[in-house]
């Protein structure tokens, strides 16, 4: 049986849980022997639902993206723990995190370095199954052509190098092969940043459609306040490697309490407008 | 000065390693320099077994190379089997017309590539600088060993040049002008073969160097100001392209190295290269690794005055 | 774009250099050393007009060694598509077929002979595929280590890519032909030719390893950053994978452009090797050993065609360098 679509999951259970996650560098300043500590980000503390959005927002920078790659298991953090179900996913051996990383997958900013620009649409939809040997090529194309569809793209275009494609379609494609080993988690590194603002509401449209068909749970990165008050549904705010605060998103809206969540804020004109949106 | 002295630790490192290497493998091969000799019947085992023991070949690798550095050190690079005097005596003449020859020609490189490139950087796209850069990709198409052969050639046709050598053989009776005259003549045709040999790629390097800083903004900000071309060029663009240039002097060593071996070789100037050639027909080992670890150190040190150059030129590098 | 086309002619007529060569490149004639080149006649002696050229040959005026040969005052057409001397194309397949010849004793010498009366037009085809062969197999050589090198040091970095590239710095502080000749001197200076071209092209490949790994390493780097690299790492992918599914494809580039600077590279080296008598020898034709005799005083000054071999040099590598520079242009476009 597959992991981790059991459509009778308590929904009140986390999905993911991410506890006293830490993660810093050590660097030499060059031409001398002295070392520094950089902190990525210390103690954190996340819970991902299904069906559910948690937004994390904060100033540019590598604190939220080395965050996210340590979550989708692309780097390791310093300290901490990261359970999907229950499951200590930091403790698995190579052949289960083999099998386990299908459930977590990645959407980055750039939709051009993300896509291999010698690959066509359908190999690059496809890789994953490939990579995780799952059916024989035939049943993998078959499969990729119809994520395409799902996301939106033309299953004719299948042969189409990345090029040819726009900065929103690029997007789709990659949503597309994330999208193609059935995860339960769906992490986005601001991946509406590079799209124009026409494109970034198509997009959003898509991923919230996919999210009640697939029972996903998004961890959307952005240091967009007004486009995360769209979709979120828990706003976390990061400041300085830390978490600084966590709320439900009409909460962090109308009642901030940390420093530089109002800071955050002061920036979105009109805040009552958004709060107007929310609860119509 | 730190990072002079890191450099300088560097460098050592590097040619030690490269004087291991180089003995490495000249040593493991089948035959040695008394070799040939054991095809004359007239000479016997014994002899050239005394011969190989008296110049200790006989002994293991490791001894051999410890014995060499340990000479080295003292100043002692081994013995020339086929002259049969000590290398460093042999070497350092040769070095030192060696050095005679790639100077005068870096000196005439650079002399004709700098005022050329920046004019042809100013001038660009008009025909003044496309028919240079003609006339570079040209010269960069000619092997070198054809323009030696060349220049040889145009030598023994018109008898304007001497064919060879480094002086006359009156050269001793001549008086001191002449004697610089004649050492002028015989250097001629070597160091203007080498220069145009080099000279097609600093040519292009300045030409680039200098275009890159002229199209920077605080060249623009200078023109604006009113202040005279002349001005801006020399005392504001020059300064900055001299950073890759000097770079680019370091390197051009080493290629000046290789094509000067030829270029003696061809044109019989008595330098490093036609030393190491016969050293190599003969396997006269201590010499060829005297030259190939001299060669080296002049690479080596030619990088190392150009990074000092550029330390001492460039504040951005100190500040580091 | 017409330098690729004549490259590509210059490479057949040296690929079939058995085919356009009247003779082979051993094909000796002591009675005419030096013989200037040939001149075509339409008019034979007997003052008729012909299409079809012919040649005067020399033989013995009998008035000793000192005279020399004079003008026999016969005339020998020039064939077409002749039955010659054997040779084979690119080592295997045998033929006799010459696009030209004349037959016995005339002899056609368009590029003049040489002291042992070969042809120099021959010989300069043949020696072509000594020293050219010597380059291309040298710089695929380079180039192999180099991707090698550089892809491990590369993707793996830490240690290992400190190791690597320090060891590439000491091959990059020798002036490269002093390494060559120091390595070339290395090596036993009596054995077969066969084997000293083998030895003499694996050492040039084994020195310029170098600079090629550097660049690819480069290239290796940036791609591993490529987030498409990092979310294949998410599908689960292995390294092995990465490196030839993702990786190694980004460096075709710099293989390609790599390539065409570092053959003619190598051939120069092969040639100049050569020609200071530390090459191939004898009787392997080289165009290091058709430039050699020009370091002779009375070669340079009373036979001039001797000198042919150096002048056509000129614009075949003009060829090669601007083909070079074609390539890279088409390479700079084609990627993004």
């Amino acid at each position: 049986m597959k992991r981790g679509l059991k459509p009778d999951t308590n929904r009140t259970e986390p999905l993911l849980r991410i506890a006293g996650l830490s993660k810093h560098y050590v660097q030499q300043r060059t031409f001398s022997r002295a070392e520094f500590t950089v902190n990525a980000f210390q103690d954190v503390d996340v819970e991902l639902f299904r069906g559910k959005t948690l937004a994390l927002v904060g100033e540019s920078g590598a604190g939220k993206s080395s965050l996210a790659r340590c979550i989708a298991l692309l780097e390791r953090p310093s300290a901490g723990k990261i359970e999907l179900e229950s499951e200590d996913l930091l403790a698995l051996n190579r052949k289960a995190l083999f099998r386990i990383r299908r459930q977590i997958q990645m959407i980055f900013q750039e939709p051009v370095s993300a896509l291999n620009p010698r690959l066509n649409a359908c190999e690059i939809i496809a890789e994953p199954l490939a990579i995780q040997r799952e059916g024989t090529q035939l049943q993998q194309r078959e499969r990729a052509l119809q994520l395409m569809e799902q996301v939106g793209l033309d299953a004719k275009w299948e042969r189409k190098l990345p090029f040819e494609f726009s900065g929103g379609q690029r997007q789709r494609l990659a949503i597309a092969r994330a999208l193609a080993l059935r995860p339960s988690v769906l992490i986005l590194d601001e991946a509406l940043s590079n799209l124009d603002a026409s494109n970034q509401a198509l997009i959003l449209e898509l991923l919230a459609q996919l999210q009640v068909s697939h029972s996903l749970a998004y961890l959307h990165i952005s240091h967009d306040l007004r486009l995360v008050s769209q979709f979120a549904d828990e706003v976390a705010v990061m400041y300085e490697s830390r978490i600084v605060e966590r709320k439900k998103t009409h909460d962090l809206f109308a009642s901030p309490e940390h420093l530089y969540t109002k800071e955050l804020l002061a920036t979105v004109h009109s805040v009552e407008s958004i709060l107007l949106e929310r609860s119509a | 000065m730190k990072y002079f002295a890191r450099r300088l630790f560097h460098a050592t490192l590097l040619l030690l390693a490269v004087s291991i290497f180089s003995f490495a493998i000249l040593q493991l091969t089948p035959g040695d320099f008394f070799a040939p000799m054991g095809l004359n019947p007239q000479i016997s085992s014994r002899t050239i077994a005394g011969l190989r023991s008296q110049h200790d070949l006989d002994r293991p690798l490791p001894a051999r190379y410890g014995h060499w550095l340990w000479g080295v050190l003292k100043g002692d690079l081994g013995r020339s089997f086929a002259y049969n005097s000590p290398v460093t005596r042999l070497l350092a003449v040769r070095a030192r017309n060696t050095l005679l020859l790639t100077g005068t020609a870096m000196l005439l490189a650079w002399l004709i590539a700098i005022p050329l490139g920046m004019w042809s950087a100013v001038h660009r796209g008009k025909w003044g600088d496309r028919a240079a850069g003609v006339m570079t990709s040209g010269l960069l198409a000619i092997p070198d060993l054809v323009l030696f052969l060349v220049l040889l050639l145009a030598a023994v046709r018109t008898g304007w040049f001497p064919t060879g050598g480094m002086v006359s053989a009156s050269f001793s009776d001549l008086n001191a002008w002449n004697k610089g005259k004649d050492l002028a003549e015989h250097l001629f045709l070597p160091a203007l073969g080498l220069a145009i040999a080099t000279l097609p790629t600093l040519l292009r390097h300045v030409r680039s160097a200098m275009i890159e800083v002229l199209e920077a903004p605080f060249i623009q900000a200078a023109r604006a100001h009113g202040i005279a071309e002349r001005r801006v060029l020399f005392r504001y663009a020059l300064p900055v392209a001299a950073n890759p240039l000097i770079s680019l002097f370091g390197f051009s060593v080493g290629t000046m190295l290789s094509a000067s071996l030829l270029v003696e070789v061809i044109l019989s100037w008595p330098g490093i290269g036609p030393l190491l050639v016969d050293a190599i027909l003969a396997k006269d080992v201590y010499v060829v690794i005297g030259a190939v670890m001299l060669s080296s150190i002049l690479l080596v040190a030619g990088n190392l005055f150009a990074d000092v150059l550029l330390f001492a030129i460039d504040p951005r590098i100190r500040v580091e | 774009m017409s330098a690729l086309i004549l490259l590509t002619v210059f490479q057949s007529l040296i690929l079939f250099a058995g085919f356009f060569a009247p003779y082979d490149f051993a094909t000796q004639d002591r009675e005419q050393p030096f013989v200037a080149p040939t001149t075509l006649h339409f008019i034979d002696p007997q003052g008729n007009v012909h299409i079809r050229p012919c040649v005067h040959t020399l033989e013995d005026s009998g008035q000793g060694p000192e005279a020399g040969p004079t003008d026999s005052g016969l005339c020998y057409p020039v064939h077409f598509f002749v039955r010659g001397t054997s040779y084979k194309i690119a080592g295997v397949f045998v033929s006799h077929f010459h696009l030209f010849g004349v037959e016995a004793p005339g002899r056609i010498f368009l590029m003049g002979s040489d002291a042992y009366g070969r042809d120099q037009f021959s010989r300069f085809l043949f020696g072509g595929q000594i020293s050219m062969l010597a380059g291309l197999i040298a710089a695929i050589l380079s180039v192999s280590i180099g991707i090698v090198v550089g892809g491990i040091a590369g993707f793996y970095g830490g240690w290992v890519d400190e190791l690597l590239m320090r060891g590439g710095e000491l091959f990059l502080a020798l002036p490269w032909l002093y390494l060559l000749f120091a390595v070339r001197a290395a090596l036993p200076l009596h054995i077969s030719q066969w084997e000293v071209f083998l030895l003499l092209v694996s050492v040039m490949g084994l020195i310029g390893w170098a600079r090629p790994a550097r660049l690819i390493r480069g290239v290796v780097l940036s791609a591993k950053q490529r987030n498409f690299v990092v979310a294949a790492r998410g599908f689960g992918a292995s390294d092995a994978y990465l490196l030839r599914r993702h990786i190694l494809p980004q460096t075709y580039g710099v293989v390609v452009t790599q390539m065409t600077l570092l053959i003619p590279l190598y051939v120069l080296a092969e040639v100049t090797l050569t020609f200071l008598g530390l090459g191939v020898g004898e009787p392997m034709p080289s165009w290091g050993s058709l430039l050699a005799s020009l370091q002779q005083y009375y070669v340079l000054s009373s036979y001039w065609w001797m000198f042919l071999p150096a002048l056509l040099l000129i614009p075949l590598f003009l060829v090669f360098y601007t083909a070079a520079d074609a390539l890279q242009e088409i390479h700079k476009t084609v990627t993004l």
